[in-house]
Formats: C-alpha cells, sequence, structure tokens
C-alpha cells in the first residue's frame, strides 16, 4: 500500500502556552513496496509524523491517504479496516506485552483480525520463529518471565503476525545486541523482499539505515529535509551534522581516504561497499 | 609487582547469583564464578548480549540485589553489609537507558539536587554541588529549564549531573546511549570520557555499540553468567568471530580490517577507529 501524506501539519497543545509545531506542511509518498528509513535527531518530528500513519494522531491540518483511502475523512469502520493492515511497533514495545503467555500475546492481533483458530496457530508459530525464538519453548512462558530482549522479540512477533501491508517500525532494535538487532532487521527485510509490503523503519542507528533502506527520509524541526536514496542523501555529510545527525563510520573513512586516493567513491555506507571499494583503489 | 598506589574500587569475589523460581529446578543462573576488580579511575567497558548477566552484574554493584555465592566489594565496603548500603549507592553512582525515567523534578536544578538533598547536605553546599555538576556536564545554561524540553543526549546529562552532585567515586553506565541520537550519543560519550580523563572518575560502561568502547582501559565480555574475554579494546576485538560466535560484533573499522585481510591485504588486525584505518592505508 503507499502512503500520500498530503501537506500535514500538526500543533500540540494549539492556542495554549504550551503551543508546538511539531509538523510543518509535510507532503511526501512512500510508494508501494518500498523500505523506507526516517532519521532526524530527538523531537524533530519523527513520532509525530508516524502516530499520523494509522491515524493515532489526528492532523491540525493536511491529511494522509493510505491505498487511495483518506484516512481522516473516511467511515470510522474503514479506518479499523485499515488499522488492521498497518502494524505499528513502537519504542519499547515490550511495555504493551499484556497476556498470559507467548502464545496468547502474539496471537491477540491476528485473532481480532477475524482470522480462523488454524491460521491464527499458523501466523503465531511462523512470526514467533521470524524474531528468532523457539517456538516450543517459549509458548507457554508468561512474557513477563522473559529477559528484556526476548520481551522485545515477542512484542515485535505480535505485530509480523498480523502481515500487515504497512510496518512502521519506531526504533525497534534500541537496547538490543548485535546479534538481536542483526537478526531482527534481516527477517523485517525478508519479509518486505517476500511480502512486497511497504518498511518505514525509524532508527538512530545510520549503521542500520544505510544496510537496509531504499530511501532515507530526513527530518529537522518539524520539516523534511531530504527524501531521498542513501547515496544521495548520505554524501551530505555537512548538513546532516549540522541537524545533529552522522552518517556510517566507513563513510567517513572514504571522505578521510580521499586525500591519498582521489579517486575514491565517497557514497559508501556499508562495510562490505567499503571493502570493495577500498580493494578497488589499492589493486588499480 | 603489585602497584601499591592503585585503590581497588570495585572487587568481585567469584560471585554467583541465582534468580529463584517457584520451582527450584527452574533457578536461573543468571552469573556463575565471576571474579575481577576495578582500579580506581579505570574505564572499563562491558560488553554481552541480551541475557548474558550484564545488567545483573550492574544491579550486584549498586547493591540492589546481592551474590547468592561469593561477595561483591565496592570500594572495600560489602554490598551485603546492609550499614553501608547508602555508602555504596552514594560512592558507585547508577545511570540507565531511558533518560526519561531518571528524572523526577520538573525544574533542571531541582532534579540535579535531588540527590545531594536527600543525602542531607547543607543546602549551601548543594547550592556548590548542582552549580559544579553542571558545569561538568556543560548544561549550566539550562539551569532553570523543564526536562522535558530537552533533547534525549541533553536530559541524559542532566541524569548524570544529578549522580555528579553525590560526589560519588564510580559511575556505572547501564547502556546510557541506547535511546540516543547520534549527536546525542557524541555528547554523551564525550562527558563520560571527560569525566574518567580530568576527574579521574570511574567509569565502568555496559553498552552495545562497541564503538564506544574502543578506548577503554579493559573490556570484560560475558557470555552465559560468565566472563568469557577480559583485555584491552585491541586484544579483545581482534577476536571477530569469536565475538560474532556470542551475539556479538566489533567496531565497523575492526570489522573492515578483518575483511581486507581475508582479501589478502596487508594491514594490522587491531585496528579500532577511522585513524588508525587511514593511517593503516595511506603508508
Amino acid at each position: 500500500m503507499s502512503v500520500e501524506i498530503k501537506k500535514l501539519t500538526h500543533i500540540y497543545s494549539q492556542g495554549t502556552p504550551f503551543e508546538f509545531q511539531a509538523l510543518k506542511d509535510i507532503d511526501i509518498t512512500i510508494e508501494d513496496g518500498s523500505f523506507v528509513g526516517i532519521i532526524g535527531h530527538t523531537g524533530s518530528g519523527k513520532s509525530t509524523l508516524i502516530q499520523h500513519l494509522n491515524g493515532l494522531l489526528v492532523p491540525t491540518s493536511g491529511t494522509v491517504v493510505v491505498d487511495g483511502l483518506d484516512i481522516f475523512a473516511g467511515k470510522k469502520s474503514d479506518l479499523i479496516q485499515l488499522r488492521h493492515r498497518i502494524g505499528l511497533v513502537f519504542q519499547y514495545p515490550e511495555h504493551q506485552l499484556f497476556e498470559e503467555t507467548v502464545y496468547k500475546d502474539v496471537a491477540f492481533g491476528p485473532k481480532n483480525q477475524g482470522l480462523s483458530a488454524a491460521e491464527v496457530d499458523q501466523r503465531v508459530r511462523k512470526s514467533i520463529k521470524m524474531v528468532g525464538l523457539d517456538y516450543d519453548e517459549v509458548k507457554d512462558k508468561s512474557p513477563f518471565e522473559l529477559s528484556g530482549g526476548q520481551m522485545r522479540r515477542v512484542a515485535i512477533a505480535g505485530v509480523l503476525a498480523m502481515e500487515p501491508s504497512v510496518l512502521i517500525l519506531d526504533e525497534p532494535t534500541a537496547g538490543l545486541d548485535p546479534r538481536g538487532r542483526d537478526e531482527i532487521l534481516a527477517q523485517i527485510k525478508t519479509m518486505h523482499q517476500k511480502n512486497k509490503n511497504t518498511v518505514i523503519l525509524v532508527s538512530h542507528s545510520m549503521e542500520d539505515i544505510g544496510k537496509l533502506v531504499e530511501k532515507i527520509l530526513v527530518m529537522n524541526e518539524g520539516e523534511i529535509v531530504y527524501y531521498d536514496t542513501p547515496n544521495r542523501v548520505f554524501t551530505e555529510i555537512e548538513t546532516l551534522e549540522k541537524i545533529g545527525l552522522a552518517v556510517p563510520e566507513v563513510t567517513y573513512l572514504m571522505g578521510k581516504l580521499k586525500k591519498k586516493f582521489p579517486e575514491i567513491r565517497e557514497d559508501i555506507f556499508t562495510v562490505e561497499a567499503a571493502k570493495n571499494e577500498i580493494l578497488r583503489v589499492i589493486r588499480g | 609487582m603489585i602497584n601499591e598506589t592503585k585503590k581497588r574500587m570495585i572487587d568481585v569475589q567469584n560471585i554467583q547469583f541465582i534468580y529463584p523460581h517457584a520451582n527450584e529446578e527452574e533457578n536461573v543462573i543468571a552469573l556463575e564464578g565471576v571474579d575481577f576488580h576495578i582500579d580506581k579511575g579505570e574505564f572499563v567497558g562491558i560488553i554481552g548480549h541480551n541475557g548474558s548477566g550484564k545488567s545483573t552484574l550492574s544491579k550486584l554493584l549498586n547493591a540492589i540485589i546481592f551474590p547468592t555465592k561469593g561477595d561483591v566489594l565496592v570500594n572495600g565496603m560489602n554490598t551485603k553489609d546492609r550499614e553501608h548500603l547508602w555508602d555504596i549507592r552514594q560512592t558507585a553512582g547508577m545511570v540507565f537507558q531511558n533518560p526519561d525515567n531518571q528524572l523526577v523534578a520538573t525544574i533542571v536544578e531541582e532534579d540535579v539536587a535531588f540527590g545531594p538533598e536527600n543525602l542531607g547536605v547543607p543546602p549551601l553546599e548543594i547550592r556548590e554541588r548542582v552549580d559544579r555538576a553542571l558545569a561538568t556536564v556543560e548544561m549550566q545554561a539550562y539551569a532553570h529549564q523543564k526536562p522535558h524540553q530537552l533533547s534525549g543526549g541533553q536530559k541524559q546529562r542532566i541524569a548524570i549531573a544529578g549522580i555528579l552532585a553525590m560526589e560519588p567515586e564510580c559511575i556505572i553506565f547501564d547502556e546510557p546511549t541506547a535511546m540516543l541520537d547520534p549527536s546525542g550519543r557524541r555528547e554523551v560519550m564525550a562527558t563520560i570520557k571527560k569525566l574518567n580523563r580530568d576527574k579521574n572518575m570511574t567509569v565502568i560502561h555496559i553498552t552495545h555499540y562497541m564503538s564506544e568502547i574502543i578506548d577503554a582501559d579493559r573490556i570484560i565480555v560475558l557470555d552465559k553468567g560468565k566472563i568469557v574475554m577480559e583485555g584491552t579494546p585491541e586484544k579483545i576485538f581482534k577476536n571477530v568471530l569469536a565475538l560474532k560466535e556470542i551475539g556479538l560484533d566489533v567496531p565497523q573499522m575492526t570489522e573492515l580490517a578483518f575483511e581486507l585481510r581475508k582479501e589478502g591485504i596487508d594491514i594490522r588486525d587491531n585496528i579500532l577507529s577511522i585513524e588508525e584505518m587511514v593511517a593503516a592505508l595511506c603508508q
């Protein structure tokens, strides 16, 4: 599903001394089936923006059109249907676990979608496996006796089990160990490639963004600074730093190697790409 | 020869910690045979995957929980000794992951004053301590602001100032940058390094970001409740495969050096920083 954000403005506490404009006239389209990363410093408007995408926040002006449907103008029943297809993983999703067992918690979403018991069961098994947990080991456990990292995985499994057409993740891996982070992100990427769903990933890790996404949305003070490919965005080092961001370490390295190897490419943001480019210039 | 001038800040003596379960057979052994010490002024990084025992260890250091076997000494005080509880917590302060959960007051300077107030420090001295702590984290200009108006990195620096105002000798940072944007991470790491370098503060830094501990004095690697490696960053991070095996990672530059070596490029295997990589490639 495509997500069209149309002249979206959001003002918190309008008309009070605390009035704060979090989003200013945002106007972009996230194409169906794309994998988009959102970066921006704390308070730049990222979370406010994504909370509009499934109708959790109502815009002050402007609107969001998902799959051709204006989510703030349509009927309430349409919005409910739409929400079933838009999965949102919040920061610290483990705080939203509530069921007695891991199985029941993950089954909650697909059950509400009205799937048959057999379908729900299949989704639960699949998504628990997807997040790297052992189904038989965890299914009957209380989510609250798991470690923090495992709880996070269960919470993400609960959203994946709904197989959302649009999957929005707000810093899903903050606090996870490197393997947990890589595994979960790899599974999300695999699911994206297989199901061609739209994925929107908010992250503070430039390395993860550089590895995963097709397009990057850069936000600053409620406005869009860039909406372009990683090649274009991560070469704007100066602007990114000015707004509190950074580029992957390997990208900085390439910039510094330019003195010695003037022909070296700077649009490099993964270790793999850096290795190949260094080998190219060294071996000539 | 043992250096007599070095003061032992933390002494963890062959400890075990078990999380009890209603059914005894399901007791979880979180730490087993963990034995190490940290000297005054050291900067020690602790890494390990989720569930490896890092957070359990930090709680033991702060006398929030107590070892089921062995002892933990903080500046010579045994954490099991109830009468030292508040001295221990004042000696070894803690900074946690989420800044929003650590700030209690509605004005920045009141938040920083909370700790010393509870310690019964006289008002005039509290004033001095708060000013000094805010200066150290470079947040004096925000003394009268509301914490919720600050960025994540600024909030974390206020949390650090709140600990500094209690004049600890050691600070345990439990993933203090996990929630921060790149500039917030830079600010907080710069603050931590400055405390260690300029104030001789003993720092224990628990993190999942390997790049944050490339200039630590020492790194301790935990896996399944045991110490599996211990040494300088150069020594630890060159074990690229062993670290990945236990769910960890190495700094990007170390990984790049490892990949280039595999391709036959003659380059050191203990490169940690961008500067070292540039130097190695531009010889």
